[in-house]
């Protein structure tokens, strides 16, 4: 059986001597759609940046498809998202294809030049995410939800098995967070990508996810979302912090906080 | 003019440094200003203003130094200075930008000790805070061409980095670029940068041709690739027109090269504001 894309062996981490994270363990398999969900504070960015290698958990490790972290070299296998606010600087004087050609960099490898067909799967990973026709715009006159689109297609240029994102509908318009939600289904379903995805959009991802993880602070419930109704209400008010009604669909079980 | 720049060696050497302080100083800028470490060029400055003061008083009173040339400590105390920058910078991780002020009052605190030290600096020392036209000399020259080589191979290298830095450095650390390292070298390169201009434009106003060209550039360009290319020809202009009135108006170069910066600056504001207005009257 092959390893697990990202193996989280009973990592803890801890900040300014409170615990953001307590002996976590779970596995993202290939080909999983993994959404982390949990309220404010619970430590999913934490998690998330520990498995990018972002940050040093405090205790237990982290392996990257079999290799421990610290030893893994093939960071162009992991895509990464970022919450856009966070870290990018909107009146940057970039335009699209600048920025998304910079997600082959680490490919490239350091003291080497850009590849020659950059200008070719730079055109292949916008179209991937329905924004060829932007090539040239500047990435600052875009809105938020064609921001986070130009940072997936940064994200898969490089070919990533794994696509990491935190919060990547912040920003975006109520419209089309569904769209966006879509064009990440059908990336995992037709390309094959593994994705691992913190968002407290629970309604609208619960149907394209295959596993969810809650937490906070430690790990509440991982596996499959079909399984998720079988969660006890006090595990979800230890999840939760508070109660949290859960309400059925016809076409399976959601939770709402 | 052309007359005048082939018969004097020092006209020779200080259009030569200009042209070069033209393309190297813009070209640095357009990273520090979408760094936004803008005021890191300032504090490095005033650190090089100590280095120079300090060079200059112990030329004074060292004999065996007398010919030292003082870009040689302005460079080393403008390198530490970056140094102690990032030092501290990761001393108050959540009140980095202390770093600017503490590193910028002690660069104009030690300057001020040593030129008190040597009961003040007549030209020398006006030259090096705005400039000189007749005072560059060919060692001079030769330094700053050596930090041009330099400067231009490190971006030539890291140039792919260095934008993926720029723009996200969260995404450069998480994609597994050298990131810290690259910075620090970034930091080096800004400080030699800063020291090398400083001949030509002056201390207290070398930041300024850092900046200003980016901030214009940025008012046009449609791409990166553009906004250094136009920083460039905006820098060399300032530099050339600068040079040319300092030489035949008598006045410090550092004041007519920012001034026609700003000049530039205002023209393609005001050409923006009445595109912008031509684009309104027409969809309307």
């Amino acid at each position: 059986m092959a390893a697990p894309l990202i193996n989280i062996k009973e990592v803890s981490y801890e900040y300014e001597q409170t615990k953001a994270l307590d002996h976590i363990s779970m596995t993202v398999e290939e080909g999983d759609f993994l959404a982390i969900l949990g309220p404010n504070g619970s430590g999913k960015s934490t998690l998330l940046k520990i498995m990018l290698g972002l940050i040093r958990p405090s205790e237990g490790s982290v392996e990257l498809f079999g290799i421990d972290s610290k030893q893994f070299k093939h960071r162009e296998w992991i895509g990464y998202v970022s919450q856009k606010s966070n870290s990018f600087n909107s009146a940057f004087p970039a335009t699209v294809q600048e920025v998304v050609a910079g997600g082959l960099a680490k490919k490239a490898g350091l003291f080497h030049k850009m590849p020659k067909n950059t200008a070719q799967q730079v055109e292949e990973a916008l179209d991937a995410v329905g924004m060829k026709s932007f090539s040239n715009r500047s990435i600052s006159e875009l809105s938020g939800g064609q921001q986070q689109r130009v940072f997936i297609a940064r994200a898969l240029v490089s070919k990533p098995k794994v696509l990491i994102l935190d919060e990547p509908t912040v920003g975006i318009d109520v419209q089309n967070v569904q769209a966006f939600y879509d064009m990440l289904a059908a990336l995992n379903r037709e390309r094959n990508i593994t994705l691992v995805l913190v968002t407290h959009d629970v309604d609208t991802v619960t149907d394209r996810i295959s596993h969810v993880a809650c937490l906070n602070q430690t790990i509440h419930f991982h596996g499959f979302k079909d399984q998720l109704h079988m969660m006890s209400d006090e595990k979800r008010e230890a999840w939760y912090g508070h109660s949290v009604r859960k309400i059925h669909h016809t076409e399976g079980s959601h939770t709402h906080a | 003019m052309l007359d005048a720049i082939l018969s004097y060696e020092f006209l020779q050497n200080a259009f030569a440094s200009g042209l070069i302080i033209g393309v190297i100083a813009p070209l640095l800028g357009v990273f520090i200003v979408v760094r936004r470490l803008s005021l890191i060029a300032d504090a490095l400055s005033h650190v090089t203003l100590a280095g120079i003061a300090g060079s200059l008083y112990l030329s004074q009173s060292v004999g065996a130094l007398a010919l030292l040339n003082p870009l040689y400590l302005g460079i080393a105390s403008s390198v530490m200075g970056s140094m102690l920058i990032e030092r501290l910078r990761s001393v108050y991780k959540h009140y980095e930008e202390l770093a600017i002020p503490i590193i910028l009052s002690a660069g104009i605190g030690f300057g001020a000790i040593f030129i008190s030290l040597a009961e003040g600096f007549s030209s020398d020392l006006f030259g090096y805070l705005f400039g000189t036209v007749s005072a560059v000399s060919r060692q001079d020259l030769f330094i700053v061409a050596g930090i041009a080589v330099i400067v231009l191979a490190f971006i030539r290298i890291f140039f792919k980095e260095l934008f993926v830095l720029s723009f996200d450095d969260e995404y450069a650390r998480a994609s597994g670029l050298p990131a810290k390292w690259i910075h620090f070298l970034f930091m080096i390169v800004t400080a030699l940068v800063i020291a090398g201009s400083m001949r030509i434009v002056g201390i207290l106003l070398v930041s300024s041709l850092m900046t200003i060209p980016v901030a214009t550039a940025m008012r046009v360009a449609k791409s990166f690739k553009q906004t250094i290319w136009l920083s460039i020809l905006f820098g060399e202009i300032s530099v050339l027109t600068g040079l040319v009135a300092a030489f035949y108006f008598d006045l410090a170069p550092g004041g007519t090269i920012v001034v026609t910066s700003i000049a530039i600056l205002l023209v393609i504001l005001a050409y923006r504001k009445i595109s912008l207005s031509k684009k309104r009257g027409a969809a309307a």
